[in-house]
């Protein structure tokens, strides 16, 4: 059933903050497609009585108890940090807003 | 963007006759938890950039979320005061989108199983004739979720975010607590609209504080309204198209936010436009609100249960002992208040808009009469805080300290005026009431024989004045009162002053 | 006196505690045999992203002084190991495979890696693997493939190719891998060696780079099904830091393999999954797999046949599930905060979403762009319900399937992979072939109940390793050890030794 265009993976690159080119465009939607296609098998397989499993084991309530434990020095934290300005990440200018 | 900042809005009257306008607030309250949502970092404000964070909160590959079982807590209280359902089984789920404040591109929220739905909060608001009147405001839902870091804007003119270089982020913020609660839409409130919003979010705070969840302050950030709002056809079943303006920081910016946005509604609907569906900005210094973002693809959040936690499942009992540590309702709390009290509802409304519930309930507890404890907060103690620009509590008297000089006015030891010097005193740090008194001889004189020297003077002074009261006019006896409290420079009770004054002219 | 050549490397793990502990071997002595032998095999084999010698010769020395001193940390004191590279290390470079995590280096460590440090264990390097465990061949490594030290034109398996090889080619007793739909089993079968995946939650993720949350398991990756259960029960238990960890004792795994090497498997019942097995399946790995079976019957198994009729549907779901979590745990990968950053061509002062898209172009390859885009379609909007909604009903059904299996036996087998090690760049570009690999492994982690791997001999038709996968029920691992120890025992018995002393030498195999 599932088709998935040239345009679409273009849109899902995008939302997945990826620069695809061209040829890779032409590479993947192809297999993209194939993959697609195979894994839609499953529609229909469960019924709406069916509930669906997002954790393999059925546990709940994990709270940890609301006490400070120490965690990574300012250095630390930007240890890894590709630029870093006043002990803070330095980032490229930022377009758009807040959420 | 538009060119929005020139619209010429349509006045509020006439917006009313032709629409009905539909409000939604959003309110984001950061809790005072000793630790982060997820990370036992430290949950406050004001640290070195960079310093309260963990691998957790800093997003770094591999480290996972721990959900703080005392947020959880506050979380089902504040649920259970807004009259909500708690949920028997939730989970978090992540909202994903990309901004360079949130560590993981994803936001731990949570999406279609909030911790507590549909609830409510009755909003009072005043009516057109001084009388106080309660608007239902039904609660969508409350959810937990984390808060994400802090950008400085850098370069640029304003250090806005517009215009800027490069940006410098701090996560210290990343990952505190944070309550979002959402209301249905709220029809029905015509031209209160602006007012009803304002009251609610007011009210919702000052429940948070009474709550102890939060210091739910709008100035701090630690409280934040998101006004939606939307205009139907007047009459008009269907909801019309929405804006949400966000970076409303004062409860008095919610009520203008919606006047803006009605105004400017209904200019572009009325120019046979369609309104975008969009988020707005609230310009404080300016009063108008600007274009944000569309909310197009953006909106594509690919939620999906957070697989790193296991579900909530808060236990009846659980619920119930917290249903039991609620404190009373504010909204309720003054109703009974206000009826123990006898005040009308022009004078409740005048001590809750002073702040002066809590100092008057102590007052009174303390032994003082109601009457007497609102004269003493709202017309000595609320000048003196506003002239100080200070809260109400801050102003330097005691509830306790305010029965004891009404208990000394009472007793006659000190009249009203003297009492005044007595709160300079107590302000000062002179000691107690009693003290100061002593101190600064402020008692008022009761020697019937010095008195009655003052009064004979001042009625050899004023032979015409004495000639009137002597044919009756007892009105007239003011005069020789005021001559004579000025002679024993207010030191005298003026009641015992008068009855001498009519004994000897009798 | 001169260190043997081999230095004692190719004893198990054990062995080498027990020489420890006799004082036949030092730490440091076992640790730079195991340099030494990295340095001649793995410019063939690849197995190792980065070594440390220099701090595993500490960790040695230290182990050496802690024992001195009569004070070990732990049965495995001084055993060197390997760390897929998926797992943080404080101070050792993590890169996952991947040009986008080039260089950093974690400020914190794993449970697991906190749980080996603190056990004396000396950290030899971290392993190749597939980009972020998205693969079955470790092909996908953006810094070159491991080579299977049976033949060095096939693929190692994967994603955990590396720790499998590093193991397989004695370059390490032992190593930690990770199992997402068969990471650990699948390398393990078609090496020749050992791999585990716990039951979901037995060991802690936290620190795992996550590729699926719900499906990811760290596991031992080993020689002997005794020096698993060694490992396991070294780095499991419940830890604070992973929410889904379980807070009950996954134990006794030491006591089951030990008991297991009797050989004796009577009152043991064996189910073997129809839909594991047959048609499609490499004559050769099918014919170890019913030879291995036969032996269980001859210890006193029983062997019955075992139906799971929506495990057909597993490989499906699968591949949306993991695909779908891993676009969320990758988006972390920006250039904000650590890693790669690359500045757009051709733009001036770019934007932060300009640079997160050219980073993200550059930093990551094709299997991990392609799993990225199908799971952002299969979150999005309009899509949720058929895809992502239904694949998790899928599990539950899976689940339902092992329950009912598990009311009529104590564990269930089948292949581990349906084919020996294929031939290098033989399935690179047809991801649909590859992902079939997974097929017997991916089951269990959809359910989360424990697996393991052990080898069941060469196929006829290559000579390569097959595997035999045991399936226990979740938290029962121990049935898991048992029943892999006999084999183990069973086989070793058939073959005169080790699977391994059959695999090249590779002495002088460097290029």
């Amino acid at each position: 059933m599932p088709e998935i265009t040239r345009d679409e993976v273009a849109h899902l690159a995008m939302l997945a903050r990826i620069d695809l080119d061209d040829a890779e465009l032409d590479h993947l939607a192809p297999q993209l497609s194939v993959i697609l296609e195979s894994v839609a098998s499953i529609a229909g397989v469960a019924g709406d009585d069916v509930p669906a499993t997002s954790h393999p084991l059925p546990m709940t309530n994990v709270f940890r108890d609301d006490v400070v434990v120490p965690g990574l020095t300012a250095e630390q934290a930007l240890s890894g940090a590709p630029a870093s300005e006043q002990d803070r990440f330095a980032v490229p200018r930022i377009l758009g807003d807040e959420q | 963007m538009s060119t929005d900042t020139d619209v010429t809005l349509v006045p509020f009257d006439d917006v009313l006759a032709a629409y009905d306008p539909a409000l939604g607030l959003e309110v984001h309250v950061e809790l005072n938890t000793n630790t982060k949502m997820f990370c036992g970092c430290p949950a406050v404000f004001g640290g070195d950039p960079n310093t309260q964070v963990c691998p957790t909160c800093l997003g770094l590959p591999g480290a996972m979320p721990v959900v703080n079982g005392k947020a959880v807590e506050s979380a089902i209280r504040i649920g259970l005061a807004l009259n909500c359902e708690i949920a028997e089984w939730c989970r978090f789920a992540r909202k994903n989108y990309f901004y360079p404040d949130m560590p993981k591109n994803f936001q731990t929220s949570q999406y279609d199983e909030p911790i507590a739905f549909d609830g409510w909060m009755d909003v009072s608001i005043p009516g057109d004739d001084g009388e106080v009147e309660t608007f239902r405001v039904e609660i969508e839902r409350a959810h937990m979720e984390e808060d994400t870091g802090k950008s400085l804007h850098v370069g640029g003119a304003t250090g806005r975010i517009h215009g800027a270089d490069y940006s410098l982020v701090d996560y210290n913020r990343a990952g505190i607590p944070l309550i979002e609660i959402v209301t249905k839409p709220i029809v029905g409130a015509g031209e209160k609209a602006p007012l009803v919003a304002r009251e609610y979010v007011k009210q919702l705070r000052d429940l948070i504080v009474a709550l102890g969840v939060s210091e739910a302050r709008m100035d701090q950030g630690n409280l934040r309204a998101d006004v939606n709002l939307s205009l139907a056809p007047r009459g008009s079943d269907v909801l019309g198209t929405r804006t949400e303006t966000k970076n409303v920081n004062s409860f008095r910016s919610v009520e203008r936010a919606v006047r803006y946005e009605m105004g400017r509604h209904a200019a572009v609907l009325n120019a046979g436009d369609s309104i975008l569906q969009e988020t707005r900005h609230w310009h404080e210094d300016t009063g108008i609100t600007t274009s944000g973002r569309e909310k197009s693809d953006a909106e594509d959040y690919r939620y999906f249960p957070e697989p790193d936690l296991v579900p909530v499942a808060p236990s009846r009992e659980w619920v119930e002992e917290l249903r039991a540590t609620l404190p009373e309702n504010p909204t309720q709390k003054r109703a009974r208040l206000q009826a123990e009290w006898g005040y009308t509802d022009l004078e409740m409304r005048d001590v809750v808009a002073a702040g002066a519930v809590e100092p008057i309930e102590a007052t009174v507890a303390a032994g003082t009469t109601p009457q007497a404890a609102r004269k003493w907060w709202l017309a000595e103690l609320a000048r003196r805080a506003n002239d100080a620009g200070v809260e109400l509590t801050e102003v330097g008297v005691t509830p306790q300290q305010v029965a004891d000089v009404q208990a000394l006015v009472e007793a006659g030891t000190i009249n009203d005026k003297l009492a005044r010097q007595v709160f300079d005193g107590l302000i000062a740090g002179e000691g107690t009431a009693a003290e100061i008194v002593e101190a600064r001889g402020l008692a008022v004189v009761s020697d019937d024989g010095a008195l009655g020297a003052a009064v004979d003077a001042a009625i050899e002074a004023n032979p015409d004045v004495a000639a009137k009261i002597r044919d009756g006019k007892h009105a007239a006896a003011g005069a020789l009162i005021g001559a004579v409290m000025k002679e024993m420079r207010g030191q005298a009770d003026a009641a015992r002053v008068r009855e001498l004054i009519l004994e000897k002219l009798a | 006196m001169s260190a043997p050549s081999t230095g004692g490397i190719r004893r198990t793990a054990a062995e080498m505690a027990a020489a420890l502990a006799d004082g036949s071997t030092t730490s440091v002595e076992l640790t730079q045999a195991h340099l030494d032998r990295i340095a001649e095999v793995d410019g063939a084999v690849h197995a190792f992203l980065h070594v440390d010698p220099e701090g595993a010769l500490a960790a040695a020395a230290r182990s050496d002084e802690r024992r001195a001193e009569g004070a070990t940390a732990s049965a495995l004191d001084g055993v060197p190991i390997a760390v897929k590279d998926v797992l943080a290390t404080e101070g050792l470079p993590t890169t996952c495979g991947s040009r986008i995590l080039e260089g950093w280096i974690p400020p914190y460590d794993a449970t697991v890696v906190a749980r080996i440090k603190a056990a004396g264990l000396p950290i030899l390097g971290k392993t190749n693997m597939d980009e972020f465990a998205m693969g079955s061949s470790t092909e996908h490594s953006a810094y070159g493939p491991t080579h299977n030290p049976w033949d060095l034109d096939r693929i190692p398996g994967g994603s955990g190719g590396g720790s499998a090889a590093a193991v397989a080619a004695f370059e390490a007793p032992l190593a930690l891998g990770t199992d997402t739909g068969g990471s650990i089993r699948q390398p393990g079968a078609v090496t020749g060696t050992v791999g585990v995946k716990p039951t979901y939650g037995a060991v802690s993720r936290y620190g795992l780079v996550a590729l699926a949350n719900s499906l990811d398991q760290v596991g031992p990756v080993t020689r002997t099904v005794l020096d698993a259960a060694l490992l396991q029960e070294l780095v499991g238990g419940h830890d604070p830091r992973d929410s889904t960890s379980v807070d009950q004792p996954v134990g006794g795994l030491v006591e089951a393999a030990r008991r297991g090497a009797d050989g004796d498997m009577s009152g043991v019942r064996v189910g073997v999954i129809t839909e594991l097995a047959g048609d499609g399946w490499q004559p050769g790995v099918m014919a170890r797999f019913r030879e291995s079976l036969d032996l269980l019957v001859d210890a006193g198994a029983e062997v019955v046949e075992v139906s799971c009729p929506h495990f057909v549907h597993a490989l499906a779901a699968y591949y949306l599930i993991l695909p779908a979590e891993a676009s969320s745990n990758l988006a972390k990968f920006d250039a904000m905060r650590y890693g790669l950053r690359v500045l757009p061509e051709g733009i001036d002062s770019p934007s932060a979403e300009e640079v997160m898209r050219a980073t993200r172009d550059a930093g990551f390859g094709d299997e991990v762009k392609r799993r990225i885009i199908l799971g952002t379609y299969a979150l999005s909007s309009g899509y949720y319900d058929a895809y992502y909604g239904q694949a998790g009903k899928v599990r539950t059904l899976i689940a339902r399937d092992f329950d009912a299996a598990f009311e009529d036996v104590d564990v269930l087998a089948s292949p581990t992979a349906p084919t020996t090690a294929f031939r290098l760049g033989e399935k690179l570009d047809d991801p649909l072939a590859m992902y079939l690999n997974d097929l017997a492994t991916i089951p269990a982690n959809l359910a989360g109940v424990p697996g393991i791997s052990v080898p069941s001999g060469l196929a006829d038709e290559d000579q390569l390793p097959a595997g035999f996968q045991i399936l226990a029920p979740a938290l029962a691992d121990e049935r898991c050890y048992r029943v892999g120890a006999a084999l183990e025992t069973l086989l070793e018995k058939k073959w005169g030794g080790p699977i391994l002393d059959r695999a090249p030498g590779l002495e002088g195999a460097a290029r």
